[in-house]
């Protein structure tokens, strides 16, 4: 297929950017997205040009570092898979893709698609750990039993992989959310309970501090979310602050 | 040939590791705040390691060329970890484990390593679920386990299919709570290019910052690398895109000798290759060989038809198919281990019976399966003469419930379904067994330089079972190096701050911006990928699943040409002082440029078959194995270790011999 590419350029954090149209021809439907960008690239570079930087590492789905948004789309317009896993089956010959990074005020630009998510990473810093020694004498893994229903829904929500497409695609950009998947996981497990209320205070309070909104219930989040990360996460999350805070 | 000393203690095998404990020395946890130690690498090996050694005390400087330790290459693990903690009384043990492992490895592992390897994976698992980390579960609430390929007992614990995810979340969560106390210092997006060396020992690092371009130095008393593995040499592997040699190639440069740099594991049930745009290979998991069958058309015509489109694979009747693994290795079937499978398709594929495009497929046939699971299930629900379309109904549901996901993401890719047609497979390369050469104590050759995890070559042997990767990569980290660095560092309690303004940094900074600076301003023509490419297709061709001595002499000229060509026509556009990831190929691919040819040069040395390599020459000429591979143990029972010196063709070997006191040599059959 031939296809014209709109994507943002910008040389740096501090630079303006814009959109600049890019042509490519011959697209296989079997490419993934991303090998669809390296052919684009290899053409820029063949005729001396600076290739467009984007973020990718594994792509399978699973790193959580693509991050592009496609046609107003996180991750573009197929449900429940990353950037890496978009095919070019999903377009037609002859049509015209829109390519920006995710854009949040907590999500800087660094350069054309690229952007700073460090954010998350102080979230997580704030509390988003259990407090123990990895000395090696922790107690037997089987002398606290945990219900296969708890220890699935911590696997459900510890399913997040950190992308940041929740907040992109919020109106308020908000990082419920990623908050709420993180705080679920360790609420669900008997292991994290002692520090359940400082953790919850302190990452929320971080949350607020990065710059992310509130959530007002639109449920884009969701939608969006590549691993299927489920609002009741907000939910518990906001129980979990509401107990901590009496 | 210098022998090497692997430094294992003294004493019979189950008592090494708790002797060494008791006598090395220890340090002073007011002085530990006086040390510090750099940490390269924040995938499961190198930020369990960080976590630890902040925890014990030391100031840790971690460092990762991503943007969060949490997306190392580690999450991609699908399958599960292993640890012996017979939950299941099927009879598993430490021994047993050090037995398998041992076996796995072809009799290519140290066996006081894997020994120890095995006795501490019992506490990995405790570590892991304290940390929160949400195991499978039975309905009592204990620990599930499943059992993975090439052993007999239920010890692989698992989170789904991502239990790298969750055991990496894990180490990352360990992590952020010494980031948070300010005994971790995070350096994300920040490539290490070279080791200092100060009197013979590693004293620190110069890294870029990969945002601002920004040529750092950083001082440590000891470097840990945990860098990963070199599987992106072959340019498409199943590594995920940033994968890099760079770390350990430059400590090998540097004084670390590589170890068996040949040995790569090849995994055989991934998807296809489609076309030449191609980035990247995907591992479909190996379970799925429980139940699928593997087979070929025997008639070459019936290949013609499938590959132009004529035939669906569906049309081939029973006796027309090559059901090859089962004609070949009654005993085992389609089950045989990783390094057999993967060969044994080549082999049809090399003879022309590839049943895609490229010739490079072999089918994953699960119609039986899903025929003998429909029967059992209208057995069990009482239904009579159930028709074929019930049948396969039944049986279709009970294949999406043990593997649904896996078939979702195959049709993701594909475009076929495969609970109607048979999937297409093809091996690819996976993993490397080779490494930096360790001793006991996880140290290089290079003083206070120490490497673990993947980048290391010392528990896995010529060939690696499931799920002990990331065994290995926590084992490391959480509870080997910990200890074995601290006996190194006793001795620096005085040192006091390493400063950074000496003439090695001052030199080791120079050769750095040196080469950046020639990527920057050499007004090639090719790109960077052009030359992976071309390299990725003589490493697969001639030092791949299968080498003999004349293709691996021709691999070592054409790689040393490809080099040659590529210093001079490489063309990386942008400049130095920003982020450039076409300059960060570039590093990447130099040294992979170097590694592949000492990778050659050590699978021509190495003339017998083992593990993940069957090389031509060595094959069993009589007898029952007639035609498999032959292991060589009078004159290969030895860790091949290489010194640099200067063209990777002008290597020095050095041996390790191997003792094996506590295992029995013996041939592996699966006949
Ligand atoms: C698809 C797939 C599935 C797998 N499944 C399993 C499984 O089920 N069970 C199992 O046991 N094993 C499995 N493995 C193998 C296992 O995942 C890896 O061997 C293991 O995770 C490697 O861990 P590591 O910590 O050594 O390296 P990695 O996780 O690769 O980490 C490398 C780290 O080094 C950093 N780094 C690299 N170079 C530099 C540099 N120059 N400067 C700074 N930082 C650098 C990276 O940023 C990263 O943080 C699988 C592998 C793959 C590819
Ligand atoms: S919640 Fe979903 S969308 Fe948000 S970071 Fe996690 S995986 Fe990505
Ligand atoms: S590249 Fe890892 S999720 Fe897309």
């Amino acid at each position: 297929m031939n296809l014209t590419l709109k994507i943002w350029r910008q040389k740096d954090s501090n630079a303006k950017g814009q959109m600049v149209d890019y042509k490519v021809a011959d697209i296989s439907e079997h490419m993934s997205f991303l090998e669809m960008m390296d052919v684009l690239n290899e053409q820029l570079v063949n005729s001396g040009e600076e290739p467009i930087a984007f973020d990718h590492d594994c792509r399978e789905g699973i790193c959580g570092t693509c991050s592009m948004f496609i046609n107003g789309e996180p991750h573009g317009p197929d449900r429940g898979i990353t950037t890496c896993q978009l095919h070019m089956r999903s377009f037609k010959d002859g049509d015209t893709i829109t390519i920006e990074p995710f854009r949040a005020a907590a999500f800087p630009v660094i350069k054309d698609l690229v952007v700073d998510r460090t954010s998350f990473e102080r979230i997580q810093q704030a509390g988003g750990y259990i407090s123990v020694n990895t000395s090696g004498n922790t107690q037997d893994a089987n002398a606290i039993p945990i219900s296969k229903h708890d220890a699935d829904e911590a696997m459900d929500a510890a399913a997040c992989i950190g992308c940041g497409a929740c907040v992109a695609t919020c109106k308020n950009s908000s990082a419920m959310l990623f908050v709420g998947a993180k705080v679920s996981q360790y609420a669900l497990l008997p292991q994290g309970q002692v520090e359940a209320a400082d953790r919850v205070r302190n990452m929320v309070d971080q949350m607020d501090l990065e710059g992310f909104g509130n959530c007002t219930n639109t449920g884009a989040c969701e939608i969006e979310c590549p691993k299927g990360i489920s609002l009741e996460n907000i939910a518990r999350m906001n129980r979990e602050l509401m107990k901590a805070n009496i | 040939m210098a022998t090497l000393d692997s430094k294992v203690p003294k004493g019979p095998i189950q008592d090494k590791w708790t002797d060494y404990k008791n006598h090395i020395d220890l340090v002073n946890p007011a002085n530990k705040r006086h040390i510090d130690v750099i940490v390269v690498g924040t995938g499961l090996a190198g930020g369990s390691a960080a976590a630890t050694l902040a925890e014990l005390g030391y100031n840790v400087k971690a460092f990762a060329y991503q943007d969060s330790p949490r997306r190392a290459h580690s999450i991609a693990a699908q399958g599960g970890i292993n640890a012996a903690k017979n939950y299941q009384g099927d009879g598993d043990s430490t021994y047993r484990l050090f037995y398998d492992t041992v076996k796995g490895g072809d009799y290519r592992s140290r066996e006081a390593n894997v020994y120890r390897l095995a006795e501490v994976s019992a506490n990995i698992i405790d570590q892991c679920v304290a940390q929160g980390v949400p195991f499978a579960r039975d309905y009592g609430g204990l620990l599930d386990n499943r059992s993975f390929g090439g052993v007999l007992v239920s010890r692989t614990f698992y989170a789904k299919g991502q239990t790298g995810q969750q055991l990496l979340l894990g180490a990352y969560s360990a992590m952020n709570r010494q980031i948070a106390r300010g005994k971790i210092e995070m350096f994300n997006r920040h490539e290490m290019l070279d080791v200092v060396i100060v009197d013979g020992k590693a004293r620190g690092i110069i890294a870029r910052n990969l945002i601002t371009g920004e040529i750092e130095r950083h001082s440590a008393h000891a470097v840990v690398v945990g860098s990963g593995g070199y599987g992106n040499v072959y340019f498409l592997s199943t590594n995920a895109m940033g994968s890099n040699a760079t770390a350990a190639w430059k400590i090998h440069k540097k004084g670390a000798y590589f170890a068996n740099p040949c040995y790569t594991q090849i995994h055989p049930t991934c998807i296809p290759r489609s076309g030449d745009y191609q980035s990247k290979l995907t591992l479909m998991s190996e379970s799925l060989r429980n139940d699928g069958r593997i087979w070929v058309p025997k008639n070459m015509d019936d290949v013609m038809a499938i590959r132009e489109g004529r035939k669906k694979p569906t049309d081939l009747s029973e006796d027309e198919r090559d059901y090859y693994l089962e004609r070949r290795y009654p005993a085992f079937g389609n089950l045989v281990p990783r390094d057999v499978a993967s060969r044994a398709a080549k082999e049809r594929c090399d003879a022309g019976y590839g049943v895609n495009a490229t010739g490079e497929a072999v089918y994953l046939d699960f119609a039986s399966a899903i025929e003998r699971y429909g029967k059992e299930q209208a057995k069990i629900h009482n239904i009579s003469n159930p028709s074929k379309e019930k049948i396969t109904e039944l049986g279709e549901a009970i294949v999406e419930a043990k593997y649904g996901n896996l078939f979702q993401m195959y049709e993701k890719i594909v475009d076929q379904n495969p609970y109607k047609t048979p999937m297409m497979i093809y091996p690819a390369v996976h993993y490397t067994m080779g490494g930096i050469w360790v001793d006991y104590n996880l140290m290089t050759t290079i003083p206070g330089c120490y490497c673990i995890g993947e980048a290391n070559f010392s528990d896995h042997g010529a060939n690696r079972l499931g799920a002990s990767a990331l065994m290995q990569g926590l084992a490391d980290g959480y509870f080997v190096l910990p200890y074995t660095i601290g006996d190194y560092l006793a001795d620096d309690i005085r040192t006091g701050k390493i400063p950074t303004n000496t003439k090695e940094f001052d030199e080791a900074e120079k050769e750095v911006k040196d080469r950046i600076n020639f990527f920057v301003n050499n007004k090639g023509t090719k790109s960077v990928d052009y030359f992976h490419k071309k390299l990725g297709n003589v490493m697969w061709n001639k030092a791949g699943m299968s080498r003999n001595a004349q293709g691996l002499t021709e691999a070592m000229a054409e790689i040393k040409a490809i080099r040659e060509e590529f210093w001079k026509d490489v063309f990386v556009p942008g400049t130095a002082n920003e982020m450039n990831p076409e300059l960060e190929k570039a590093g990447r691919v130099a040294d992979f440029l170097e590694l592949g040819e000492l990778f050659a040069k050590d699978a021509l040395m190495r003339a017998e078959s083992c593990g993940g390599h069957f090389r031509e020459e060595s094959a069993e000429e009589s007898g029952p194995q007639k035609g498999e591979a032959k292991r060589d143990d009078e004159n290969f029972a030895f860790v091949a270790a290489w010194e640099y010196k200067g063209e990777p063709a002008d290597a020095v070997l050095h041996k390790e011999e191997l003792e094996f006191k506590e295992i029995e040599l013996k041939q592996r059959s699966y006949k």
